[in-house]
């Protein structure tokens, strides 16, 4: 009876303390949790609320049901152009920075006088983001009459017109993403400092050339590092928008409008709420499918030791 | 035999050479938009599409005539602007976020897990799904033209990348620190704040760096929510240019690289810090 009391009292005691841990985790995480509620969680509900109805902002929403989903698949043809080119700048922008920023990674990983000079010189662009000040360069050299053409002209070539034609402006904007592939670089250059020399060693010792220990050691080894890459590379990749809105303004003939572009024009230049945020979730679908393709596909490629 | 050393030695001195070659030409070829930007700046309008590098005219009526763009208002407004939001961020990261580790970090506390997997998750969010309500929202409030929906994210945890960042930290301290002060009676608070916090400062470093070029480099959340002049920015003062009929490419360049300096002091005092940012987290610079 009397241990029984105070088993009691121990538990009520034991109870009383998780409680004030509770509470007091909670005062800890507290500003993040309503930072999350407040600028994440309750503004994706209510992007969905809206995706079904038409709202400018200057009126109460109106419910229309699916029409904006019905609209954006049938009748804007924009939507139709902003995709291709989305498609466009991710697959030629994501798999050229990926080998590049591995090439050079390799190059830094062997050179090891000097390396972290090259290494300051090779980030120095992707610094500067994709900050307006970049993009104004940009626009500047790739211009008719920019230092690019100059250049060609003084090897012979013709000029191009590079952000004014339907066929270059992509690759301007995609060369300047990949210009930018300092963060992917030093992401494999730590990976390929994890791998043992020692695999490498056993490997010269078989009789392996360069190129098999490149595709039987360092890619498998790296395999986790590049998953990681390409998940983040394409994320991003899918809602680029400074080099498309200051670069080439979309144009021309949509062939740069890429798709967080056409969502910021329906949304605060044209205020059609509901069909952006209709947009929005379509983009988040397209975003959630890509990653999920590539989470499965990694059960075949991507090696994890252990 | 030493004679195959030999020549294996010369071998790999021969592609040490040609590596080395390749990157001085790799680092050339990275930069040199920056050269040109750097000495076009110092241009004359004529001579900006010349194919010499270096002006033949240096001159600085570039920076004197773009410093002031329009008769009322000069860059010196937009930098005191920009520092005051990256201020804040930078800020409202390292305290917020600070805590936020720790309690991720240190404590328990029920569903834990659950919210750490929630933050795990934002990071992938794309911001598209949350921007038009956010904007309804401060509409709304009539935070709109204010600097509060641009400093607020900071204010409020931080973002999911610096909290993940800190929380690793936290993890790596010794947990026989907390020990000892817990058993000298002392609050789940005096040992952040005397313990903990002070035993963050290196990634605290690296959580100001970003937060500060983060903020500093945004230019879709500073469009979207500023739209009186005076209290524009530094990336809002860049496309100021960009919208005139005619644009004045030599001041533009010339304000630009300016735009970039503190960006760039930052990186070249904190190089350490800031590979290590991006090596650990994969945080994009």
């Amino acid at each position: 009876m009397n241990l029984s009391l105070i088993e009691k009292e121990r538990r009520r005691m034991v109870r009383a303390k998780k409680l004030k841990q509770n509470w007091e985790g909670y005062l800890y995480i507290g500003p993040w949790v309503l930072g999350f509620l407040l600028l994440q969680a309750w503004p994706m509900l209510y992007s969905f609320y809206l995706s079904f109805t038409d709202y400018s902002l200057f009126a109460e929403p109106n419910w229309v049901g699916l029409q904006n989903y019905k609209n954006i698949f049938t009748i804007d043809f924009t939507f139709e152009k902003s995709l291709k080119a989305t498609f466009k700048f991710v697959l030629m922008s994501v798999p050229v920075k990926m080998i590049f920023a591995l090439l050079v990674a390799m190059m830094l990983n062997k050179a090891v006088r000097g390396m972290s000079l090259y290494r300051t010189l090779v980030y120095l662009p992707s610094l500067l983001g994709g900050s307006v000040a970049v993009s104004v360069v940009w626009r500047n050299i790739f211009g008719l009459e920019g230092y690019v053409n100059t250049i060609l002209n003084l090897l012979g070539i013709d000029s191009v017109p590079w952000l004014a034609s339907t066929t270059w402006s992509m690759p301007t904007l995609v060369l300047l993403n990949v210009w930018q592939f300092g963060s992917s670089m030093i992401i494999f250059l730590a990976g390929l400092k994890q791998i043992p020399k020692s695999l490498y060693e056993s490997a010269c010792v078989d009789g392996a050339g360069p190129i098999r220990r490149f595709f039987n050691i360092t890619l498998p080894m790296l395999s986790p590092v590049i998953f990681f890459n390409l998940i983040n590379s394409m994320i991003g990749a899918f809602q680029q928008f400074n080099s498309a809105f200051l670069v080439s303004s979309g144009g021309p003939a949509h062939s740069t409008y890429v798709y967080a572009l056409m969502l910021y024009e329906k949304a605060f230049t044209s205020y059609q709420m509901g069909y952006a945020a209709a947009l929005a979730w379509i983009l988040l679908v397209i975003i959630a499918g890509f990653t999920a393709v590539n989470f499965i596909a990694s059960k075949y490629w991507v090696f994890y030791d252990s | 035999m030493s004679v195959i050393a030999r020549e294996k030695g010369k071998r790999i001195n021969y592609r040490k050479i040609l590596n080395h070659l390749l990157l001085i030409l790799m680092s050339f070829v990275m930069v040199y938009p920056i050269l040109w930007w750097f000495f076009a700046s110092f241009k004359t309008t004529a001579e900006m599409s010349s194919r010499d590098l270096l002006p033949q005219t240096w001159s600085i009526a570039n920076y004197i005539n773009g410093w002031h763009v329009t008769e009322n208002l000069s860059f010196g407004t937009f930098f005191r602007n920009s520092l005051t939001v990256s201020g804040i961020c930078v800020l409202g990261a390292v305290f917020s976020a600070g805590l936020v580790a720790y309690g991720f970090g240190r404590l328990n506390f029920k569903f834990k897990k659950i919210w750490f997997s929630i933050l795990l998750v934002t990071m992938m969010l794309p911001g598209q799904v949350t921007i038009i309500s956010q904007y309804i929202m401060y509409n709304k409030l009539k935070l709109i033209d204010t600097y509060v929906p641009l400093t607020i994210g900071h204010i409020l945890g931080g973002g999911a990348f610096f909290i993940f960042l800190l929380v690793q930290f936290v993890r790596g301290i010794p947990r026989e620190l907390d020990e000892a002060a817990k058993i000298d009676g002392a609050s789940t608070w005096r040992i952040y704040w005397n313990v903990i916090f002070p035993l963050m400062r290196p990634s605290f470093v690296t959580v100001a760096i970003y937060a500060f070029i983060w903020s500093w480099d945004d230019f879709q959340g500073q469009m979207l929510y500023l739209n009186s002049a005076p209290k524009f920015t530094v990336s809002l003062g860049l496309r100021m240019f960009i919208d005139q009929a005619e644009i004045r490419w030599g001041e533009l360049l010339a304000m630009s690289l300016l735009s970039i300096i503190p960006s760039l002091l930052i990186f070249f005092l904190n190089q350490k810090e800031f590979v290590e940012g991006v090596a650990t987290t994969g945080l994009k610079g």
